[in-house]
């Protein structure tokens, strides 16, 4: 049943091959049995999970029941679920159980799926590794000895291993595509604007945005038709007819004008990693796609505009977290300085402090033009690079990042090398637009990650080409050693 | 005007104004007040983590209908920042407020002085922000053997509009009219319960002295004051005391300052190198808010009635004096009453006179809002149409009204139970007059022998003793009237 994708299963419950509850027994049975070799879930939730999926499966008797209904997800443990710890991967939020849900968890639970627990991530979403939660390291299913990708790497390597068929997620600057890349699946960050932010723990509020990690573009899109909806408890939220991101996945993509940005393939990309990628794109071609070389040509400052406005905007974000109200306090403050001190000290890890350390520099007294208000105008650049674009192809594509998965600690005295992790993501984020990656060849047994950017709102436009892609390619069907085929 | 010693004030004021909106300016809570605490905070007034902000219209057209009152630009586009810093009664660790595009540009306000004449004060801006909660310091928790601050965040979200004044008010009473010519107008417009005492509007004061046709001085800046005297009050000590620092060689240090109500007595909070650097910047959760003009137009034609153009109004319809119109008009309660009373009544000027002379003079000695009155508009109407209707005498009235103030009910009924009423029974009263006249023959003899010119100032002693004899409740003018009839009989 693991091996299934989401659209099998979905389709395996209607016909009744299974009940939601087998389902459930099984890949909670996965989770017990792979995970500690993972670590890719923070909390399992195995009774709460039994509870919804008796529910489905009497709901799914009664008669008719929206897709998803009774089948396993994950969330990332970034979105808060009401009466369920929701940590944020950091210690300052380890006791922290939230007494409401957020759009995205309420939106699964109308649907009627079944959530097995809260996924491991990079403490507060800053990381591209996982190595900074607070639980612990996520392994990469492909060889435990590397880094899943981040932030979202336990949603990732959950997904890859089997452990759950898909997982919501969030990207603030690659987090959704990055660890897709390295773990061998597919991940799409909406645009921003697209699914609701309310309920989700803020890193960098202009930049972060809910998207799925599944198997495939088909499965992404079955959960994007349930996470995408408008909020109005979320004021950036955009108030547009969500469409059935299923419907057009199998519409011909001859004549799709995709746009190769030069600034993509510089002497940093990996040359493994560029082969498999310029393979890909040669599938395309042959599918009827036109090639056109375009330029970004502000690419190479989206990482510094990024570590600007990220941290600027996280430094005030995590503010509240100050031991007052909830989440960790220091033991017996003896005044209100040594309860602030002491509690952020203590509670917040090391990337975190770096971030915050940025982030409030840079928006302090006499550094406020040089830093925040100028990376504030190289984003504006940097979005009219793509508008440009767009001008002239459909899609834009490239490698999702320049290397496949690395070894624990192996950047781990280097943040900006960690940063150009994200070099060919970041700027996605700073301009608002979808981002999506599809598994496109390996480099020495490890998985490649083919990014595709789309115009505002053109999700629908990108699973269709991903979908078309994965009906030629079996990429997305490897599985990583180990997870029993 | 200036100070001792040709020592010119300047002032600039920063008013907060609590909006009287129902929730508040980000959540859905309610901003009602004297709650137990934390009872009207909910998850977004907590700060919880992945919660957020939605602005309430209503808080913008407040602040619009305010914009529109002084005469100034409305902001097609207004923005959101961020002003970082860390309190306990602060729970997201930073205020949602305005900086750089504040929603209501510059306007003016112009306020009556003391001495008759007019000023007109500039409005620098006004914006929109939320309010923080409340520190207790008072109550006697304790944990470990250490005293404990409680926390209460039911004000925490509370939509304000901070008004910034330039600095052109040049003494405390200036200061006071322009304040209370902002209250004023908030009460009037509606976007404000202007209950000073629960913090609905609060002071921050900007003083500072020189010398005329010099530079100004350096400012200090005096917070937090919360009613009309204690501005005056905290303003004329930190007069004085630069006045004093400057005359002895001293210099004065930008600093803000705390001004306690109850000691009278001020002190440094923090001096401009303690001052946070609050590291704004634009909330990237809240999208800028743009109203059109359209929006703004049907705000303009909805705006009721403002102080200026209401004491307008009641020279032109009920005739008072400026002056007059000017204590009634100002304060949208007072300006109701007095309107209620006139029209029940039916004579403005002697609704006007009880008010502004026996009512005002109750209000003002016991601190009470017109809005608490003990005595109703229909009651003080009802004592008029008894002094119209020459039931009772002017002195009869003040007695009645000093019953209805203590709280005995309507007029006519305690002019019945205290038996006030005038006799105005024709046969009663010639009774009366007969026996007086009968009693008195040597009066009536130095009436009757003096000059007819010089004949009234012999009515008088006449006069004390009919009163005296119906116990004063005899209607003067009437007695008069058959007092001299009788006694020309005689002649």
């Amino acid at each position: 049943m693991h091996n299934q994708t989401l659209a099998q299963l979905s389709a395996g419950l209607a016909a009744g091959d299974y009940s939601s509850v087998e389902l459930t027994r099984h890949f909670l049975s996965r989770i017990e049995q792979l995970d500690p070799a993972y670590n890719s879930f923070i909390t399992v939730t195995a009774e709460a999970a039994l509870t919804s999926a008796i529910a489905a499966d009497e709901q799914r008797a009664r008669g008719e029941v929206h897709p998803l209904c009774g089948v396993p997800i994950a969330h990332k443990d970034i979105f808060c679920t009401d009466g369920v710890r929701t940590s944020c991967g950091s210690k300052m939020l380890d006791n922290f159980v939230p007494p409401y849900d957020a759009t995205v968890v309420a939106n699964f639970a109308a649907a009627g799926a079944v959530v097995l627990g809260k996924t491991n991530m990079d403490e507060f979403a800053m990381g591209s590794s996982n190595e900074t939660s607070w639980y612990g390291p996520v392994k990469n299913p492909w060889n435990t000895g590397l880094v899943p990708g981040g932030s979202s790497g336990g949603s990732a390597a959950a997904v890859a291993a089997r452990l759950v068929p898909a997982a919501t997620a969030t990207d603030t600057g690659g987090s959704i595509r990055q660890p897709a890349a390295l773990c061998g699946i597919t991940g799409l960050k909406p645009t921003y604007g697209r699914v609701s932010r309310w309920g989700m723990i803020a890193f960098a509020s202009s930049l972060d945005q809910g998207g799925p990690l599944a198997r495939s573009a088909e499965d992404a899109a079955l959960m994007l038709n349930v996470m995408a909806s408008f909020d109005p408890k979320d004021s950036t939220c955009v108030d547009r007819e969500v469409p059935d991101y299923t419907a057009g996945l199998n519409d011909s993509i001859a004549g799709l004008r995709i746009g190769i940005p030069k600034e993509y393939f510089d002497p940093g990309l990996n040359s493994g990693t560029e082969g498999a990628v310029r393979d890909a794109l040669a599938q395309f071609e042959a599918m009827g796609a036109t090639l056109h070389d375009i330029s970004l040509p502000h690419s190479a400052l989206s990482v510094p505009a990024y570590y600007v406005i990220a941290p600027a905007e996280a430094s005030a974000n995590l503010s509240r977290f100050d031991g007052v109200r909830y989440g960790y306090r220091c033991a017996d403050p003896v005044d209100l300085r040594d309860l602030y001190m002491r509690t952020r000290a203590e509670g917040f890890g090391d990337e975190v402090k770096r971030r915050i350390l940025v982030g409030a520099y840079c928006l302090s007294a006499g550094y406020y033009d040089a830093y925040y208000k100028k990376a504030q105008q190289v984003r504006r650049l940097i979005k009219q690079d793509f508008v440009e674009a767009f001008k002239s192809v459909d899609l834009v594509m490239g490698p999702t990042c320049p290397n496949p998965a690395f070894a624990f600690g192996s950047k781990g005295d280097n943040p900006v090398a960690m940063y150009l992790e994200d070099i060919y993501t970041i700027a996605t984020n700073l301009a608002g637009l979808p981002g999506m990656s599809v598994p496109c060849g390996t480099v020495d047994g490890l998985p490649v990650g083919l990014q595709m950017i789309g115009n505002y709102f053109d999700e629908a436009r990108m699973l269709n080409v991903g979908h078309r892609f994965q009906q030629v390619t079996d990429w997305h069907n490897r599985t990583p050693e180990g997870i029993n085929p | 005007m200036t100070a001792a010693n040709d020592w010119e004030v300047v002032i600039g004021l920063e008013v907060h104004v609590q909006l009287a909106t129902r929730s508040k300016i980000f959540s859905g809570a309610s901003t009602a007040f004297g709650a137990a605490p934390n009872s009207q905070a909910c998850a977004i007034d907590l700060a919880m983590p992945g919660t957020l902000p939605v602005a309430n219209e209503q808080a913008f057209r407040f602040a619009v209908m305010f914009g529109l009152a002084i005469d100034a630009e409305i902001a097609e586009t207004s923005v959101f920042e961020r002003k970082n810093y860390f309190y306990p009664d602060l729970p997201k660790g930073y205020q949602t407020t305005q900086l750089e595009k504040p929603i209501v540009g510059p306007g003016h306000v112009d306020i009556q002085l003391p001495d008759g004449g007019h000023k007109r004060v500039r409005i620098h801006h006004a914006h929109l922000e939320e309010d923080a909660g409340k520190s207790l310091h008072e109550g006697d928790w304790q944990v470990n053997g250490r005293p404990m601050t409680g926390i209460d965040l039911n004000r925490a979200g509370t939509p304000l509009i901070e008004i910034v004044s330039e600095p052109d008010m040049r003494s405390a009473d200036e200061a006071v009219a322009f304040a209370r010519k902002l209250h004023s107008i908030v009460t009037s417009l509606g976007i404000c319960d202007g209950d000073m005492s629960q913090g609905s509007m609060r002071f921050d004061v900007n003083i500072s002295v020189h010398r005329p046709d010099t530079p100004f001085g350096t400012r200090t800046e005096t917070k937090n004051l919360n009613s009309f005297k204690f501005m005056e009050d905290a303003i004329a000590l930190e007069v004085e005391r630069q006045i004093d620092i400057l005359e002895d060689g001293g210099r004065i240090i930008q600093e803000t300052r705390l001004y306690n109500g109850e000691t009278r007595r001020a002190r440094s909070m923090r001096t401009k190198e303690e001052a946070n650097d609050y590291r704004y910047f634009p909330c990237p959760d809240l999208l800028p808010v743009v109203i059109d003009s359209q929006t703004i137009e049907a705000i303009r034609d909805s705006l009721p009635e403002l102080p200026d153009a209401r004491e307008q109004r009641f020279v032109e319809q009920y005739g008072l004096s400026e002056y007059d119109a000017g204590i009634l008009g100002d304060e949208a309660d007072m300006a109701r009453f007095f309107e209620e009373v006139a029209k029940l009544c039916g004579d403005p000027k002697l609704a006007a006179n009880w008010i502004m002379g026996e009512l005002a003079a109750r209000l003002n000695s016991t601190d009470t809002a017109i809005g608490q009155s003990p005595v109703n508009a229909g009651q003080l109407a009802g004592l008029i149409a008894r002094i119209m209707d020459h039931s009772i005498s002017n002195n009869m009235a003040k007695q009645v009204f000093d019953a209805m103030w203590k709280g005995e009910g309507e007029p006519d009924d305690i002019i019945e139970k205290r038996g006030l009423k005038q006799v105005s029974d024709a046969g009663a009263l010639e009774k009366i007059v007969d026996e007086v006249i009968a009693k008195n023959p040597a009066m009536v003899q130095d009436y009757l022998g003096t000059d007819e010119s010089k004949r009234k100032k012999k009515l008088g002693g006449f006069m004390g003793q009919i009163m005296k004899a119906s116990k004063g409740q005899a209607n003067p003018q009437q007695v008069n009237e058959i007092l001299v009839r009788k006694l020309n009989d005689l002649l």
